[in-house]
Protein backbone atom coordinates (compact mmCIF):
# COMPACT_ATOMS: atom_id res chain seq x y z
CA UNK A 1 0.00 0.00 0.00
CA UNK A 2 1.58 3.49 -0.82
CA UNK A 3 2.04 5.63 1.71
CA UNK A 4 -0.87 8.39 0.16
CA UNK A 5 -3.39 5.59 0.51
CA UNK A 6 -3.45 5.31 4.47
CA UNK A 7 -5.95 7.10 6.22
CA UNK A 8 -4.28 10.25 8.50
CA UNK A 9 -4.66 12.48 11.05
CA UNK A 10 -6.83 14.56 8.76
CA UNK A 11 -8.73 12.18 7.69
CA UNK A 12 -10.14 11.53 11.73
CA UNK A 13 -12.14 14.57 12.49
CA UNK A 14 -14.55 14.59 14.91
CA UNK A 15 -17.99 12.27 14.25
CA UNK A 16 -16.17 10.66 11.25
CA UNK A 17 -17.97 6.39 12.40
CA UNK A 18 -16.01 3.37 11.25
CA UNK A 19 -18.07 0.38 11.19
CA UNK A 20 -17.19 -2.87 13.60
CA UNK A 21 -18.03 -6.09 12.73
CA UNK A 22 -19.75 -8.41 11.91
CA UNK A 23 -18.04 -10.95 14.03
CA UNK A 24 -19.29 -14.39 14.75
CA UNK A 25 -18.08 -16.00 17.81
CA UNK A 26 -17.46 -19.40 18.08
CA UNK A 27 -17.46 -21.68 21.56
CA UNK A 28 -14.03 -22.91 19.78
CA UNK A 29 -12.89 -19.61 20.14
CA UNK A 30 -14.08 -18.86 23.42
CA UNK A 31 -12.53 -22.48 24.74
CA UNK A 32 -9.34 -21.50 22.94
CA UNK A 33 -8.49 -18.14 24.46
CA UNK A 34 -9.76 -19.09 27.77
CA UNK A 35 -7.30 -21.90 27.88
CA UNK A 36 -4.33 -19.86 27.40
CA UNK A 37 -5.38 -16.25 29.17
CA UNK A 38 -8.72 -16.82 31.23
CA UNK A 39 -9.17 -20.74 32.20
CA UNK A 40 -12.26 -19.94 34.71
CA UNK A 41 -15.16 -22.89 34.00
CA UNK A 42 -17.86 -20.48 32.63
CA UNK A 43 -15.24 -19.74 29.63
CA UNK A 44 -14.02 -23.21 29.21
CA UNK A 45 -17.40 -25.52 29.30
CA UNK A 46 -21.24 -25.04 28.61
CA UNK A 47 -22.87 -26.27 31.38
CA UNK A 48 -20.19 -24.22 33.88
CA UNK A 49 -21.41 -21.49 31.77
CA UNK A 50 -25.02 -21.68 32.11
CA UNK A 51 -24.96 -22.28 35.80
CA UNK A 52 -22.62 -19.42 36.41
CA UNK A 53 -24.12 -15.68 36.52
CA UNK A 54 -23.17 -15.13 32.67
CA UNK A 55 -25.87 -17.57 31.65
CA UNK A 56 -23.59 -19.55 29.28
CA UNK A 57 -20.35 -20.17 28.11
CA UNK A 58 -19.12 -17.05 27.76
CA UNK A 59 -15.94 -15.13 26.45
CA UNK A 60 -13.20 -14.32 28.60
CA UNK A 61 -13.77 -10.01 29.01
CA UNK A 62 -10.25 -10.30 27.43
CA UNK A 63 -10.75 -12.00 24.84
CA UNK A 64 -14.09 -9.30 23.89
CA UNK A 65 -11.39 -6.65 24.36
CA UNK A 66 -9.00 -8.87 21.67
CA UNK A 67 -12.04 -9.04 19.31
CA UNK A 68 -12.73 -5.77 19.23
CA UNK A 69 -9.02 -5.03 18.73
CA UNK A 70 -9.38 -7.02 15.45
CA UNK A 71 -12.51 -5.26 14.52
CA UNK A 72 -10.90 -2.24 14.79
CA UNK A 73 -7.80 -3.88 12.92
CA UNK A 74 -9.68 -5.06 10.30
CA UNK A 75 -12.27 -2.17 9.64
CA UNK A 76 -9.34 0.98 9.46
CA UNK A 77 -6.58 0.70 11.78
CA UNK A 78 -4.50 -1.24 8.78
CA UNK A 79 -5.30 1.10 6.27
CA UNK A 80 -4.18 4.42 9.17
CA UNK A 81 -0.87 5.81 9.72
CA UNK A 82 -1.25 4.93 12.86
CA UNK A 83 1.19 4.68 15.98
CA UNK A 84 -0.39 2.73 18.53
CA UNK A 85 -2.37 3.70 21.35
CA UNK A 86 -0.91 5.10 25.02
CA UNK A 87 -3.42 3.62 26.89
CA UNK A 88 -7.22 2.60 27.53
CA UNK A 89 -9.54 5.08 28.83
CA UNK A 90 -12.40 2.64 29.77
CA UNK A 91 -13.65 -0.82 29.43
CA UNK A 92 -17.13 -1.50 30.37
CA UNK A 93 -18.43 -5.39 29.96
CA UNK A 94 -21.78 -4.36 29.64
CA UNK A 95 -23.48 -8.19 29.09
CA UNK A 96 -22.04 -11.56 29.04
CA UNK A 97 -20.79 -12.64 25.23
CA UNK A 98 -21.79 -16.18 24.52
CA UNK A 99 -20.82 -18.51 21.99
CA UNK A 100 -23.12 -18.02 18.65
CA UNK A 101 -23.17 -14.44 19.39
CA UNK A 102 -22.57 -12.12 16.40
CA UNK A 103 -21.14 -8.80 17.18
CA UNK A 104 -20.96 -5.30 15.62
CA UNK A 105 -20.89 -1.77 16.05
CA UNK A 106 -18.89 1.10 15.45
CA UNK A 107 -15.62 3.57 16.33
CA UNK A 108 -16.68 7.29 16.32
CA UNK A 109 -14.43 9.77 16.28
CA UNK A 110 -14.48 12.10 19.63
CA UNK A 111 -11.54 14.30 19.57
CA UNK A 112 -8.36 15.30 17.39
CA UNK A 113 -5.55 17.55 18.07
CA UNK A 114 -1.98 17.79 17.63
CA UNK A 115 0.92 16.32 20.02
CA UNK A 116 2.67 19.08 21.63
CA UNK A 117 5.67 16.55 22.78
CA UNK A 118 5.82 14.77 19.15
CA UNK A 119 5.87 16.65 16.16
CA UNK A 120 3.78 15.16 13.10
CA UNK A 121 1.15 13.37 15.33
CA UNK A 122 -1.74 13.51 16.36
CA UNK A 123 -3.92 12.34 19.27
CA UNK A 124 -7.12 10.75 17.84
CA UNK A 125 -9.67 10.09 20.59
CA UNK A 126 -12.19 7.07 20.23
CA UNK A 127 -15.04 5.94 21.14
CA UNK A 128 -15.98 2.56 20.47
CA UNK A 129 -19.31 -0.01 20.88
CA UNK A 130 -19.99 -3.18 20.42
CA UNK A 131 -23.45 -4.98 19.96
CA UNK A 132 -24.64 -8.42 20.05
CA UNK A 133 -27.87 -10.15 17.22
CA UNK A 134 -30.43 -8.76 19.38
CA UNK A 135 -28.96 -4.89 19.57
CA UNK A 136 -27.63 -5.18 23.30
CA UNK A 137 -24.18 -3.42 23.88
CA UNK A 138 -22.32 -5.96 25.26
CA UNK A 139 -19.03 -3.54 24.88
CA UNK A 140 -18.01 -0.04 25.60
CA UNK A 141 -14.45 1.70 25.42
CA UNK A 142 -13.07 4.82 24.88
CA UNK A 143 -9.00 5.24 24.14
CA UNK A 144 -6.48 7.75 22.02
CA UNK A 145 -4.57 6.45 19.17
CA UNK A 146 -1.54 8.53 17.75
CA UNK A 147 -2.03 8.54 14.00
CA UNK A 148 0.68 10.87 11.67
CA UNK A 149 0.14 14.07 10.29
CA UNK A 150 -0.59 13.85 6.14
CA UNK A 151 0.86 17.59 6.36
CA UNK A 152 3.92 16.75 8.42
CA UNK A 153 4.79 13.48 5.90
CA UNK A 154 4.17 16.22 2.66
CA UNK A 155 6.83 18.40 4.39
CA UNK A 156 9.56 15.66 4.76
CA UNK A 157 12.62 16.17 2.53
CA UNK B 1 -18.47 -10.02 57.20
CA UNK B 2 -15.02 -11.66 57.58
CA UNK B 3 -12.85 -9.97 55.71
CA UNK B 4 -9.46 -12.71 54.38
CA UNK B 5 -6.39 -10.28 55.48
CA UNK B 6 -5.20 -10.97 51.87
CA UNK B 7 -7.82 -8.62 50.60
CA UNK B 8 -7.19 -5.22 52.82
CA UNK B 9 -6.53 -2.77 50.87
CA UNK B 10 -3.42 -1.96 50.07
CA UNK B 11 -2.15 -5.22 50.41
CA UNK B 12 0.38 -6.17 47.53
CA UNK B 13 0.59 -9.59 45.73
CA UNK B 14 3.32 -10.55 43.13
CA UNK B 15 1.85 -12.83 40.49
CA UNK B 16 5.25 -14.38 38.45
CA UNK B 17 6.70 -13.23 35.31
CA UNK B 18 6.03 -14.23 32.03
CA UNK B 19 8.70 -14.05 29.05
CA UNK B 20 7.63 -11.97 25.71
CA UNK B 21 8.96 -14.33 22.58
CA UNK B 22 8.62 -13.09 19.30
CA UNK B 23 6.62 -16.32 18.44
CA UNK B 24 4.16 -15.55 21.12
CA UNK B 25 3.94 -11.88 19.76
CA UNK B 26 3.71 -12.51 16.63
CA UNK B 27 1.18 -15.35 17.09
CA UNK B 28 -1.03 -13.52 19.59
CA UNK B 29 -0.41 -10.36 16.95
CA UNK B 30 -1.89 -12.41 13.92
CA UNK B 31 -5.14 -13.23 15.63
CA UNK B 32 -6.35 -9.80 16.90
CA UNK B 33 -3.65 -7.20 16.45
CA UNK B 34 -1.90 -7.07 13.11
CA UNK B 35 -0.67 -4.08 12.97
CA UNK B 36 2.92 -4.35 11.60
CA UNK B 37 5.22 -3.01 14.64
CA UNK B 38 3.22 -6.49 16.14
CA UNK B 39 3.87 -8.48 13.11
CA UNK B 40 6.93 -7.69 11.18
CA UNK B 41 10.09 -7.42 12.95
CA UNK B 42 11.78 -5.35 9.35
CA UNK B 43 8.20 -2.96 9.57
CA UNK B 44 8.61 -2.51 13.09
CA UNK B 45 11.52 -0.93 12.97
CA UNK B 46 9.99 1.94 10.87
CA UNK B 47 7.83 3.05 13.68
CA UNK B 48 7.83 5.03 16.51
CA UNK B 49 8.34 1.86 18.53
CA UNK B 50 11.79 0.91 16.77
CA UNK B 51 11.30 -2.79 17.15
CA UNK B 52 8.99 -5.70 17.24
CA UNK B 53 6.54 -5.58 20.51
CA UNK B 54 3.68 -6.96 21.96
CA UNK B 55 -0.02 -6.17 21.16
CA UNK B 56 -0.90 -4.07 24.34
CA UNK B 57 -3.84 -6.69 24.75
CA UNK B 58 -1.46 -9.43 24.50
CA UNK B 59 0.41 -8.01 27.85
CA UNK B 60 -2.85 -7.34 29.40
CA UNK B 61 -4.25 -10.83 28.43
CA UNK B 62 -0.66 -12.40 30.22
CA UNK B 63 -1.90 -10.52 33.49
CA UNK B 64 -5.29 -12.55 33.62
CA UNK B 65 -3.53 -15.72 32.90
CA UNK B 66 -1.01 -14.79 36.01
CA UNK B 67 -3.52 -13.24 38.21
CA UNK B 68 -4.98 -16.58 37.66
CA UNK B 69 -2.59 -18.47 38.49
CA UNK B 70 -1.60 -17.01 41.62
CA UNK B 71 -5.18 -17.68 42.83
CA UNK B 72 -4.94 -21.34 41.92
CA UNK B 73 -1.77 -21.75 44.35
CA UNK B 74 -3.85 -19.33 46.64
CA UNK B 75 -6.85 -21.76 46.56
CA UNK B 76 -4.59 -24.95 47.19
CA UNK B 77 -2.95 -23.68 49.89
CA UNK B 78 -6.20 -22.63 51.72
CA UNK B 79 -7.25 -25.76 50.92
CA UNK B 80 -4.35 -27.23 53.28
CA UNK B 81 -5.25 -25.49 55.73
CA UNK B 82 -8.68 -25.68 55.97
CA UNK B 83 -9.62 -22.25 55.53
CA UNK B 84 -12.69 -21.53 52.83
CA UNK B 85 -12.28 -19.25 49.90
CA UNK B 86 -13.95 -16.16 48.01
CA UNK B 87 -16.16 -17.27 45.24
CA UNK B 88 -14.79 -15.09 41.80
CA UNK B 89 -17.62 -13.45 39.89
CA UNK B 90 -17.85 -11.86 36.80
CA UNK B 91 -15.76 -7.95 36.46
CA UNK B 92 -17.69 -5.08 35.07
CA UNK B 93 -14.75 -3.65 33.78
CA UNK B 94 -11.39 -1.66 34.08
CA UNK B 95 -10.42 2.03 33.56
CA UNK B 96 -7.04 4.34 33.64
CA UNK B 97 -4.99 1.22 31.26
CA UNK B 98 -1.80 2.50 30.60
CA UNK B 99 1.01 1.40 28.23
CA UNK B 100 4.08 3.04 29.54
CA UNK B 101 6.13 1.71 27.63
CA UNK B 102 7.06 -1.10 24.46
CA UNK B 103 7.14 -5.10 25.70
CA UNK B 104 9.67 -6.03 23.28
CA UNK B 105 10.58 -9.45 22.29
CA UNK B 106 12.68 -11.34 24.68
CA UNK B 107 11.64 -8.63 27.84
CA UNK B 108 10.59 -10.57 30.88
CA UNK B 109 7.51 -8.89 32.74
CA UNK B 110 6.92 -8.90 36.37
CA UNK B 111 2.93 -8.55 37.28
CA UNK B 112 1.73 -8.01 40.30
CA UNK B 113 -1.93 -6.67 41.77
CA UNK B 114 -2.73 -4.59 44.95
CA UNK B 115 -6.21 -4.72 46.80
CA UNK B 116 -7.77 -0.66 46.69
CA UNK B 117 -10.72 -2.00 48.27
CA UNK B 118 -13.90 -4.03 48.64
CA UNK B 119 -17.67 -2.88 49.19
CA UNK B 120 -20.85 -5.19 49.63
CA UNK B 121 -23.00 -4.93 46.49
CA UNK B 122 -27.08 -3.90 47.18
CA UNK B 123 -28.15 -5.64 44.30
CA UNK B 124 -26.62 -8.57 44.50
CA UNK B 125 -26.85 -9.88 48.54
CA UNK B 126 -23.93 -11.72 49.68
CA UNK B 127 -21.53 -10.66 46.39
CA UNK B 128 -19.21 -7.47 47.10
CA UNK B 129 -17.06 -5.56 44.28
CA UNK B 130 -13.57 -5.86 44.64
CA UNK B 131 -11.49 -3.24 43.53
CA UNK B 132 -7.82 -3.96 42.14
CA UNK B 133 -4.91 -1.62 41.08
CA UNK B 134 -2.51 -4.10 38.81
CA UNK B 135 1.24 -3.27 37.46
CA UNK B 136 3.15 -4.98 34.98
CA UNK B 137 7.12 -3.97 35.37
CA UNK B 138 10.19 -4.81 33.03
CA UNK B 139 13.29 -6.76 34.62
CA UNK B 140 14.29 -2.83 35.84
CA UNK B 141 11.12 -2.54 37.70
CA UNK B 142 10.11 0.18 35.19
CA UNK B 143 6.15 0.24 34.86
CA UNK B 144 5.43 -1.17 31.19
CA UNK B 145 1.91 -1.25 31.88
CA UNK B 146 -1.12 -0.21 34.74
CA UNK B 147 -5.05 -0.27 35.16
CA UNK B 148 -7.57 -0.32 37.44
CA UNK B 149 -10.36 -2.97 37.42
CA UNK B 150 -13.32 -4.57 39.58
CA UNK B 151 -14.27 -8.15 39.82
CA UNK B 152 -17.33 -9.81 41.50
CA UNK B 153 -16.39 -11.78 44.93
CA UNK B 154 -18.31 -13.47 47.34
CA UNK B 155 -16.83 -13.92 51.01
CA UNK B 156 -17.24 -17.01 53.04
CA UNK B 157 -19.95 -16.57 55.47
CA UNK B 158 -18.50 -17.80 59.19
CA UNK B 159 -20.63 -20.06 60.65
CA UNK B 160 -23.55 -20.01 57.36
CA UNK B 161 -24.62 -16.82 58.88
CA UNK B 162 -26.20 -14.83 55.89
CA UNK B 163 -26.30 -11.28 58.07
Amino acid sequence: MQKDDLLHYEDMSPGTVFPLGPKHVSAEDIIAFAMEYDAQPMHLDAEAGRNSILGGLAASGWHSCAMMMRMMADSYLLRTAAEGAPGVDFVKWRKPVLAGDVLAGETRVLDARESKSRPGVGIVSLRHELRNQSGDTVLESENPVLVRLRAAEAARP
Amino acid sequence: MIIDPVFEPGTRKELGSQVFTAEAIIDFARRFDPQRFHVDPEAAKDSIFGGLCASGWHTAATWMKLNLASNAIEAERARAEGRSLPEYGPSPGFRNLRWFKPVYAGDEIFYSRTIRGTRPLNSRPGWSILELTSEACDKDGELVMSFDSAALIKFPVAGGDTA
